[in-house]
């Protein structure tokens, strides 16, 4: 397997009983790229980032995540990845710090290195003054933008994000994108689900999963252009059309 | 600080945070004693009593004055036999006494008013030992056992106990488990690289140590304020109870691992387990007294065999020889629930 590879998966495949999730998918993810994960909802995305997580185990094929098996080897990827999840997650009843000090001790790093990365974090993210605020006291963007700090604390290979955006406003999430882009450009591979299609022509490539399989992969220019469109929203509604499943 | 230290310490903050939770926590147990032990009682007293009387004799001015100084009676004097209906009927009595004598026999006959069942029996039994401790030939002498002024605290306060536990441990351990499950914070922590018992063990700690500090706090108030008697058994007592907390935080765990939100999880544990706790455990009723069905099904109530053993070791002053039985069942609860609900969750991560 090519080591610049950093998700390699191949006909992965997740049934629940009769009803099969996700349908043979395989793709390469490159070391620093934005890779937009699409599809509309139960087309499958959750449950194939579930598994390249290491939190669910595949019915068939296999895959590597920063360079570990995913079906033997699954402890070892969640040393190595950052997860943010498409409900804001973090402990609203812990203040700022609290936060960022248990979810480095979970990753395993001493308490010398908390206090240098939590100081930086901070400084970064200019929240300085807001470190023993509840979590729950903190507008919802900069809960955001803690939440993106302290899944990639520990400086993951990968960090996944399930839909990191959902129901935050435009200006918000357009500086969401920028720590993306940093963290990207710092050589840390993004790996995210999103509803926003304009926020998928940020990525530098695209899946769209349709019924559980990938029906469409390249960057946002070459499908715009495969399909006819300008638009990634119009891609998507073209791919989108033969979806049987959804809601 | 190690990743189990840390993942205790957030959830007692959470715990302490939570004001209000905390605050019912600690005074609910505290409440529920005083209000059992002194307030409901089962015991009933100042029965109203009324007499008629047809002749006096040596013999029923006995009974009267037995009447008369009796603290569960309240003597009303005597009336005549046309006016009990009509007492009884406006409630200003609650039971009469017949006493007629009928050649130099004594024959006796009580009226007793049997709206409330509990205060009837009770009142019915009182008046029958008055007249059968002072008349019988060959009187029957009772002797109260491990209860001699059968106080009902004596009864409830392991009752309570068995009650608390199942509250505090089985409802807020699977509501702080399935609100962590709702909030997302917990595919979180199973992303990350901690192990699972790892979590589990650090949501159960700290409700285990709030529970031994109300487990603390109750015992001291029955040792002192209901004056259980306190002896060598108060070690057992302990002991039984630490297990039964076990118990009862595997119940909650249990929950956790099958619903998936906190409304559904506050009220299976009520429904599942509060209610049969308070109704089937022979907290309140006799289980004896139950249809054989429901007896089977006590059985498998937990609270049942803690609250047995509690009444043996606290009321009985028996030592743990005699609570085996319940000790040994108690503990084979707990390792099969305990061993089922990590299987369970460790399989709803993969």
């Amino acid at each position: 397997m090519n080591t610049d590879k950093v998700i390699s998966v191949r006909n992965l495949t997740k049934r629940f009983g009769s009803f099969t999730a996700v349908d043979h998918i395989s793709f390469d993810v490159d070391k620093g790229e934005i890779f937009g994960f699409l599809g509309a909802n139960g087309a499958g995305k959750t449950t194939a980032m579930r598994m390249l997580c290491g939190l669910s185990l595949p019915t068939d094929g296999d895959g590597q995540v920063a360079g570990c098996d995913i079906i033997s080897q699954s402890e070892e990827i969640k040393k190595r990845i950052g997860y943010m999840s498409q409900k804001f997650s973090l402990y609203s009843g812990l203040t700022v710090e609290e936060n960022v000090k248990l979810f480095s001790t979970i990753y395993g790093m001493s308490s010398l290195q908390i206090k240098d990365s939590s100081a930086s974090l901070f400084r970064d993210l200019g929240m300085e003054d807001m470190r023993r605020a509840y979590v729950k006291d903190i507008p919802v963007g900069w809960r955001q933008k803690l939440a993106f700090a302290v899944a990639t604390i520990h400086k993951p290979e990968v960090v996944f994000l399930d839909e990191p955006t959902g129901g935050v406003d435009p200006v918000t999430r357009r500086k969401f994108w920028e720590l993306i882009y940093k963290a990207s450009s710092e050589g840390m591979t993004v790996f995210v689900t999103t509803h926003y299609l304009d926020e998928a022509e940020y990525c530098n490539r695209i899946s769209i999963m349709v019924d559980g399989r990938i029906s469409a992969l390249d960057s946002p220019a070459a499908l715009k252009e495969k399909y006819h469109v300008s638009t990634i929203d119009e891609v998507f509604r073209i791919v989108a059309q033969t979806a049987k499943r959804g809601d | 600080m190690s990743i189990f230290r840390s993942l205790v310490k957030k959830e007692a903050l959470h715990i302490v945070r939570d004001t209000r939770t905390m605050v019912i926590t600690l005074l609910m147990p505290i409440v529920l004693l005083l209000l059992f032990g002194f307030a409901i009682s089962t015991e009933v007293n100042d029965v109203r009593v009324v007499a008629v009387v047809d002749q006096h004799t040596d013999e029923t001015r006995d009974i009267l004055q037995r009447l008369r100084v009796n603290e569960y009676f309240t003597f009303q004097g005597l009336c005549s036999p046309e006016d009990v209906y009509e007492l009884l009927r406006s409630g200003k009595t609650d039971a009469a006494l017949f006493l007629k004598t009928d050649q130099g026999v004594l024959k006796s006959q009580i009226i007793v008013d049997a709206s409330n069942t509990n205060t009837a029996q009770t009142a019915t039994a009182y008046i029958r030992g008055l007249i059968g401790g002072r008349s019988a030939k060959s009187p029957v002498l009772t002797s109260t056992l491990y209860n001699p002024q059968l106080k009902s605290a004596y009864n409830f306060v392991p009752g309570i106990l068995g009650m608390i536990f199942i509250l505090i441990c089985a409802i807020m351990t699977s509501v702080s488990i399935v609100r962590e499950k709702e909030t997302g914070t917990m595919s979180l922590l199973l992303v990350s690289p901690v192990k699972p018992q790892t979590i589990i063990l650090g949501k159960l700690v700290p409700y285990f140590l709030l529970s031994c500090v109300i487990l603390a706090v109750m015992l001291l108030m029955a040792y002192t304020v209901l004056d259980l008697p306190f002896s060598a058994s108060a070690i057992s007592v302990i002991v039984v109870s630490l297990l039964y907390i076990i118990l009862s935080l595997s119940i909650g765990l249990m929950v956790s691992t099958i619903v998936d939100t906190q409304l559904t999880a506050l009220i299976v544990s009520a429904v599942m387990f509060m209610l049969p706790v308070i109704m089937l455990s022979g907290m309140i009723f006799p289980v004896d007294n139950m249809p054989v069905v429901l007896q089977w099904i006590s059985n498998i109530i937990p609270a049942r065999w803690y609250i047995e053993a509690m009444r043996k070791l606290m009321v009985q002053q028996l030592d743990f020889s005699y609570i085996l039985k319940d000790v040994l069942i108690l503990s084979v609860m707990t390792i099969v629930l305990l061993a089922s609900s990590i299987a369970k969750f460790k399989s709803s991560t993969k």
